[in-house]
């Protein structure tokens, strides 16, 4: 049922008005309209500017550290006993996650375009991190929206953005975590639109949000090619990554549509299992509606109402996703599929364990998902992991899981 | 001639300005929500916003998200906003109800089932505060073939192109948000918002309502002087929630708020 994509088909996506097919657009208040527009034709013209690409291009070079490794996982391949399994290290990005990449690349928009305050909203505090981190790095002013839940669990993130000098909001409307932190910080867009950029954390939001994430993340997957030509003399078989908004499975997928061989997993925070209703995975169970300015799979009950979402991974734990996730769901060229959060677990203990790298929860569902996938394969057959962070940030909730006090 | 066309006009021949009250449905409970409607009318209301709950209020302030929360508690559903608005045509027929709300309850319920229903209970005009006209061409056909006014906002940061564009959109009226901000937040510069008003009237025909911002006889009156009607929600909304407990010192207290309002507003009529 996929359809082939061919460069021409992708280059013309998403369409003026932000639009992957169905999905996309631009639903928000009449008050952010024209910023929105001016953000999308300065862009437009930034994408095309030597000097802006370049400044970028050294900023992920010397400040993220890129390229960052592409690494054989040669004795969890053995333990698995099928495809060999690959590892994408965007833990080892500045700041510990893949976030930076798009933190930068916003970051650096704003400054061209002369805006002085940052914010941003933050789930697992990731996004946060790396949005203060960029700010402290380009002397911005940064405001960071999180959930009152989140600062609970992301204690540590929380602090980290302090030392960076960041004021950190504690959202305590909704449900507390990051739908909320993004209501909140679109509010505060809209009281203060004329001198703050909106760094938005993933591939989410109101166009042209989904498609400048997915160029800055877009780096993982050019890498990844490159790499992957490099060190096994072919495209990988499959590409797994964890989907919470969708940004780091996006920067990877995207330099590979059109290539029909490869196989794209994106993997949903499956909670305490989908038939529970307690999960986070919008693709695999829900339906189109309209929140945060775009259309995409929802979460939501029979009145349209957002639902309340579970998973063990904070940055997981949202219940929409990038309208071109769910363009490329309904066209059939990704999969997308769940984990739980106990065989997310089992993910994060196996790669720690096997590996020596601990993954972030996110990451540990992308982990799961391959190893069953890779059982399933040639051992000539090789499958991609995005470690889309590392685990530092999650080691309260492991301990608090395993009943240990730290 | 639409109901909201019909009220506008007519006040507009008496030079009086619209006096638009905003509630929550639902809010404190669904079961009071028409009463309190009728209370609207009687304290002035010439026209009746009547907001839809919905969990994620992106555009409003604290005290309508609370307002949300409150009607969300008690499970109401757009389809039961509906059968309020049907409830409430029963005893009034002249007063114009529109349904300010976000477009993902709409979407849910499926457009033109949305429409269908809304145009059978009595509702005369619908406002979704994240749908810019650019993204309204599949659901504001289904509005007007009905005969129900799609009512689109203008913000302070609206260019005139843009202006022009919406009003082509709109009817029955369009809805000026008199600052950058959620509901609720900032006070109005009221000299801003004459400028902009002003400059609105230049440039379409339609009338101009102004909200966010409006929260006594002084600044009604303020901004009543340059538009057509004025729109009240979050100080109504704040009533809502300190007298819960009692509706009838509920209809007392919103009945005490409106009517120096429109004593004010008439005061210009002069
Ligand atoms: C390490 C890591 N991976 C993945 C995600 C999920 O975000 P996205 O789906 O946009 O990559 C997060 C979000 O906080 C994260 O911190």
């Amino acid at each position: 049922m996929s359809v082939k994509l061919t460069e021409e088909m992708l280059s013309a996506l998403p369409d003026a008005r932000g639009h992957f097919g169905a999905f996309g657009g631009r639903f928000v208040s009449e008050t952010l309209m024209d910023s929105l527009m001016t953000l999308e034709k300065e862009y437009a013209r930034l994408k095309k500017d030597p000097e802006f690409q370049a400044r970028f291009d050294k900023e992920l070079a010397d400040y993220v550290g890129r390229p960052t490794p592409l690494y054989f996982a040669e004795r969890l391949s053995r333990e698995t006993g099928g495809a060999q399994i690959w590892l994408k290290r965007e833990d080892l990005c500045h700041t510990g996650a893949h976030k930076v990449n798009n933190t930068i690349g916003q970051a650096l928009l704003a400054s061209f375009l002369g805006k002085k305050r940052i914010i941003a909203e933050t789930g697992a505090g990731q996004h946060g991190v790396a949005t203060a981190t960029v700010c402290a790095r380009l002397g911005l002013e940064c405001h960071v929206f999180m959930g009152a839940e989140d600062v609970q669990r992301q204690s540590l993130n929380v602090f980290r953005m302090k030392l960076l000098g960041a004021t950190v909001h504690a959202v305590q409307g909704g449900t507390k975590t990051l739908k909320d932190a993004m209501n909140d910080a679109m509010r505060d867009w809209v009281a203060h639109v004329d001198d703050t950029f909106y760094i938005i954390g993933t591939v989410a939001g109101p166009h042209p949000y989904p498609l400048l994430v997915r160029d800055f993340q877009s780096v993982i997957g050019r890498e990844t090619r490159r790499q992957a030509l490099e060190k096994t003399g072919k495209l990988p078989d499959a590409l797994v990554a964890c989907v919470g908004g969708g940004s780091n499975a996006i920067g990877m997928f995207y330099p590979f549509l059109s290539d029909e061989s490869v196989q794209l997993y994106g993997v949903e925070a499956g909670g305490l299992g989908i038939d529970t209703g307690k999960h986070a995975a919008p693709l695999c169970a829900g339906r189109p509606g309209v929140l945060h300015g775009n259309r995409t799979y929802l979460m939501e009950d029979e009145n349209g109402q957002i639902a309340g979402t579970h998973s063990v991974s904070a940055g997981l734990d949202y219940p929409g996703v990038g309208p071109e996730h769910s363009w490329l769901k309904d066209i059939g060229r990704a999969n997308y599929v769940s984990v739980t959060d106990d065989e997310a677990m089992e993910g994060f203990r196996k790669l720690t364990r096997v590996e020596g790298i601990m993954p972030a929860l996110e990451t540990a569902h992308a982990v799961a998902y391959a190893i069953k996938l890779a059982a399933t394969m040639d051992k000539d057959q090789t499958v991609v992991i995005n470690v889309s962070g590392r685990g530092d940030k999650d080691i309260n909730t492991v301990a608090k899981l395993e009943g240990i006090e730290i | 001639m639409s109901r909201i066309e019909g009220v506008l006009k007519a006040l507009k021949g008496q030079g009086r300005k619209a006096l638009i009250p905003y509630i929550t449905a639902g809010d404190p409970h669904p079961d009071v929500t028409v009463d309190l409607m009728h209370t609207l009318v009687e304290a002035g209301a010439d026209i009746i916003e009547l907001g839809v709950p919905f969990s994620d209020p992106m555009a409003d302030g604290p005290v309508i998200q609370l307002a949300c929360e409150r009607a969300l508690v008690h499970g109401t559903s757009l389809r039961q906003v509906i059968a309020m608005v049907k409830e409430f045509r029963k005893s009034d027929d002249a007063t114009p109800v529109v349904l300010m709300g976000y477009l993902n309850p709409m979407e849910a319920m499926g457009y033109e089932r949305f429409a269908d229903a809304a145009k059978d209970a009595g509702v005369d005009g619908i406002l979704t505060v994240d749908l810019p006209p650019e993204e309204a061409d599949e659901v504001a056909p289904l509005f007007t073939q009905r005969n129900l006014d799609a009512i689109f906002l203008l913000s302070p940061t609206t260019t005139d192109d843009r202006i022009r564009a919406i009003s082509e959109h709109s009817s029955g009226y369009v809805y000026y948000v008199s600052i950058k901000g959620v509901t609720g937040s900032a006070t109005i510069n009221v000299e801003e918002v004459a400028a902009k008003v002003n400059h609105i009237h230049e440039l379409t025909a339609l009338p101009v309502g102004v909200g966010f911002g409006i929260r006594d006889a002084e600044t009604a009156a303020a901004v009543g002087r340059v538009s057509d009607g004025v729109i009240v929600g979050s100080v109504l909304v704040d009533t809502i929630a300190r007298n819960q407990a009692d509706t009838d010192q509920l209809k007392r207290a919103l009945t005490d708020l409106l009517h120096p309002m429109r004593e004010a507003l008439d005061s210009l009529a002069s």
